[in-house]
């Protein structure tokens, strides 16, 4: 054992019993238990050079693009699902990734993460301990640290257990722009994989909800696919990840914003069977159902093959599609042709979606 | 999924749509309304209307439990929610129906700064039960609506509560019946006026007919000469339902015949019908939203089983509540004005804010056109 | 009328609960409204119950009346 490590363990009385301790208000106080839960838990294992400063903020260089200047990007994203723990992830594992993918759909490459806990008390150190394990997992997966963070501990009743609220930067190359208010008509809609995984991964654990389904979440970190896709050069207008509302509030979102409408083919849109019969019986439309691991892409129509292939000789965008086309419209309906031949909208989610008998 | 994705085959489909442009005649005008909010949900969802010719019109029936609930029966519900100790299961779709006084269930359940109450969502009665089980110390009160599909879980539910002398749960009944709604559609003065608002046929429900068989639509036949296909509840059963009633029109027959050949006989589920009928038995008469005060048209608990009814068990009461008066979701639920015809369709009403409930249940004809068929009106 | 759904019974339990499959999707419901289901069959399923059983023979008929080539409807009734 190193000498600072003999000097850690000499400063706390007892080590974290992180088997059967539980969250006090003390964790959260800027006290020594707060020092120590940082110690013993998060830093363990998200330690990285940056981290171990220990200072109030994280000094990092000065981004470095080759040749000419870039510019940042950041985003922020808060993480409030519930339960904690699904198939295929966890609140940590889904906080990395969503603010990597966040950075990512920008065209930017992510740098560095900074993550803000809040706990309620009476939270089971077991399960944070594995939580944390777990972003430090994605983390070092994607190559993209957490080199800041936060801690703070509310009274019980007053929060879901934990919260996780991550924050990204990353760096964009000069020349670069996508945005959701840049696609135009003739343009294709693409999208990177099957829809509806997560938020059928989420429900099928909910309480009040009993059958177990081998579907798990596709959360994922999208960096490494965008980079592919940005290396072939085709002119893409646009990249999103459809999370919260799926893929109808996205795409309803870029309509909007670029004023045109959108016509689909239902037939095109990849869903997993299993995730289709689970949504039959819960009464929800995948369309509509949150997803963690994919994107959409809007791209000059001439490049869509050459886009599509770049996608899916990458792991996380096998089966991509082309699932429609951007066109004229000054309703900015997205519409969709259904296998049958007749049309109808795809309209933004009404409020939760909620799962019907009828 | 076996019986599902044969039945919404687009090939069949298009063979379909074809025969029925043969067979409707040519410069003639066919209303068949949908009775069931199901098919209602199919037919936009599908987008069925694309296939069919433009003389015949699909009107949309209040077969949506959700949309005949009225406004005085939500307010018991959060009544009952906001007392003390009580859970109230429900399903989902009645979360978002709009009460008196801009309340719901959805907004009872986020509560006011100071009290919320516990609602919670279930699939079904067998989790209302268990929670009822799990919760000894709490009253577990389960909001119980649906037409004739629906009944049966209810009945055996409140038999088993009483079997496990489950003492803290109980039932809202808001159970409805389909052919006293079918009758009153009928019976109503404006339908035997002209004004192209005459009804041709009905496409009879799917679910509902499992559980009550054919026979209960046999007086629409015989009493008012209107054929009734029974269709099964996939896009390509109603298709070939709208074949079947274009058919009988066309010959000048009226008879009940039935499509879903492979869940629906006669007789229909004669053991959920004896189940119903031990738990329940007629109320005098009940009031819908949009078809008024109908006679012997829903359920109650009978006196064997009064120590599961809610509306005995606690202090409710029903007060009926008018609708806003430019809802238009009465003259909508009958057939007699489509969704766009309400001055409040899409600028005060949208399912954002649903000012009547045709517009909160997704099978709603407000909804169902909102959702997916409103770019028809703007073109 | 509401929503409803063809499923598979793959296992039988106590209390007339039983297994049912769709698509992959496993669900435990009550037999409690049917009698004499077997493993293999197919029924409705509705709010966890269910009400009906699927007869394979008219769903086939039923099928292959879709798929009639003749138009019809000019045969005498």
């Amino acid at each position: 054992m190193g000498a600072a490590q003999e000097k850690g363990r000499k400063a706390y009385a007892r080590q974290l019993d992180l088997l059967h301790g539980r969250v006090d208000l003390t964790h959260g106080s800027g006290g020594r238990a707060m020092v120590q839960l940082i110690h013993e838990l998060f830093a363990r294992h998200l330690g990285n050079e940056y981290l171990a400063q220990g200072d109030d903020g994280a000094v990092l260089p000065a981004p470095v693009m080759a040749g000419a200047r870039g510019r940042l990007v950041m985003s922020t994203d808060c993480h409030v699902v519930s339960p904690l723990f699904f198939p295929g992830g966890d609140i940590g594992s889904l906080a990395v990734h969503g603010t990597i993918n966040d950075v990512a759909v920008m065209g930017a490459t992510p740098l560095y993460l900074a993550a803000g806990f809040i706990l309620e008390e009476g939270f089971a150190l077991q399960d944070l301990d594995r939580i944390v394990a777990s972003m430090a997992n994605a983390a070092r997966a994607a190559g993209v640290p957490v080199v800041t963070g936060d801690t703070k501990v509310v009274e019980r009743g007053k929060g879901d257990g934990l919260f996780i609220t991550t924050t990204g930067v990353g760096v964009l190359p000069e020349g670069l722009q996508l945005a959701g208010r840049l696609a135009r008509p003739g343009d294709a809609v693409l999208l990177s994989g099957s829809i509806g995984d997560h938020g059928v991964a989420i429900m099928s654990q909910r309480e009040n909800l009993r059958f177990d389904a081998p579907i798990a979440s596709d959360t994922a970190a999208l960096h490494g696919l965008v980079a592919a896709m940005l290396a072939t050069k085709a002119q893409i207008r646009c990249l999103r990840d459809p999370t919260r509302g799926g893929l109808a509030a996205t795409l309803n979102e870029i309509a909007a914003q670029s004023d045109v409408g959108m016509m689909l083919q239902e037939q095109a849109i990849p869903v997993k069977p299993v995730v289709a019969a689970a949504c039959e019986l819960l009464g929800l439309d995948p369309l509509c159902v949150a997803n963690e691991g994919k994107l959409v892409a809007i791209c000059a129509g001439a490049d869509a093959p050459r886009l599509l292939a770049a996608m899916r000789a990458h792991p996380l965008g096998r089966d991509a599609a082309e699932i429609g086309e951007v066109v004229a419209d000054v309703h900015r309906f997205v519409q969709l042709t259904t296998a049958f031949g007749g049309r109808r909208i795809v309209d933004w989610l009404t409020g939760e979606q909620l799962p019907r008998i009828c | 999924m076996k019986y599902l994705d044969e039945f919404r085959d687009g090939a069949l489909a298009q063979l379909l749509a074809r025969k029925i442009a043969a067979t409707a005649e040519p410069g003639r005008a066919y209303r068949f309304m949908e009775f069931c909010g199901g098919h209602t949900h199919a037919i936009s969802r599908y987008g069925l209307a694309d296939l069919l010719p433009p003389e015949l019109r699909m009107v949309h029936g209040p077969g949506c439990p959700v949309c005949v609930l009225p406004i005085g029966r939500v307010d018991m519900a959060i009544a009952l929610a906001s007392t003390p100790g009580v859970i109230l299961c429900t399903y989902g779709d009645t979360l978002r129906v709009p009460a008196s006084g801009g309340k719901s269930l959805l907004k009872a359940k986020a509560g006011n700064g100071d009290r919320c109450s516990d609602i919670r969502m279930v699939y079904s009665t067998l989790d209302a039960l268990q929670i009822a089980r799990e919760q000894p110390q709490r009253e577990v009160v389960f909001f119980a609506i649906g037409f004739e599909t629906t009944t049966p879980p209810t009945a055996l539910a409140i038999r088993q509560a009483q079997k496990e002398k489950l003492a803290n749960f109980s039932v809202l009944c808001c159970h409805v019946l389909t052919p006293a709604a079918m009758r009153t559609i009928l019976a109503a003065p404006e339908a035997e006026q002209g004004g192209g608002v005459a009804l041709h046929g009905f496409i009879g429900p799917a679910h509902v007919s499992t559980v009550i068989g054919s026979r209960p639509y046999e007086f629409v036949a015989a009493d008012y000469h209107k054929p009734v296909v029974i269709a099964g509840f996939e896009p390509l059963d109603v298709m070939q339902a709208i074949l079947m009633l274009l058919r009988q029109v066309n010959t000048g027959r009226a008879e009940v015949e039935n499509e879903f050949v492979r869940a629906v006989s006669r007789e229909g589920n004669l053991k959920a019908q004896a189940c119903m009928a031990e738990v329940f038995e007629l109320r005098d008469e009940f009031e819908w939203r949009g078809l008024g005060v109908v006679p012997h048209s829903a359920l109650k608990l009978r006196a064997a089983y009064a120590a599961f009814d809610a509306e005995r068990r606690f202090d409710v009461a029903y007060r009926s509540v008018p609708d806003q008066p430019a809802c238009e979701c009465g003259a909508i639920l009958r057939g007699l004005k489509r969704p766009q015809a309400c001055r409040l369709f899409g600028t005060v009403c949208t399912p954002e804010n649903p000012v009547g409930s045709c517009m909160v249940s997704s099978e709603g004809a407000c909804a169902a056109h909102y959702s997916y068929g409103r770019y028809k009106d703007r073109h | 009328m509401c929503l409803a759904l063809p499923v598979e019974v793959i296992a039988l339990g106590a209390d007339a609960m039983a297994t049912v499959n769709l698509g992959g999707v496993k669900k435990e419901i009550s037999l409690a409204l049917l009698d004499d289901v077997q493993i293999g069959d197919y029924v409705i399923l509705h709010v966890g119950y269910a009400l009906s059983k699927l007869d394979p023979e008219e769903a086939a008929a039923t099928l292959a009346l879709f798929a009639e080539m003749q138009a019809g409807g000019f045969a005498a009734p």
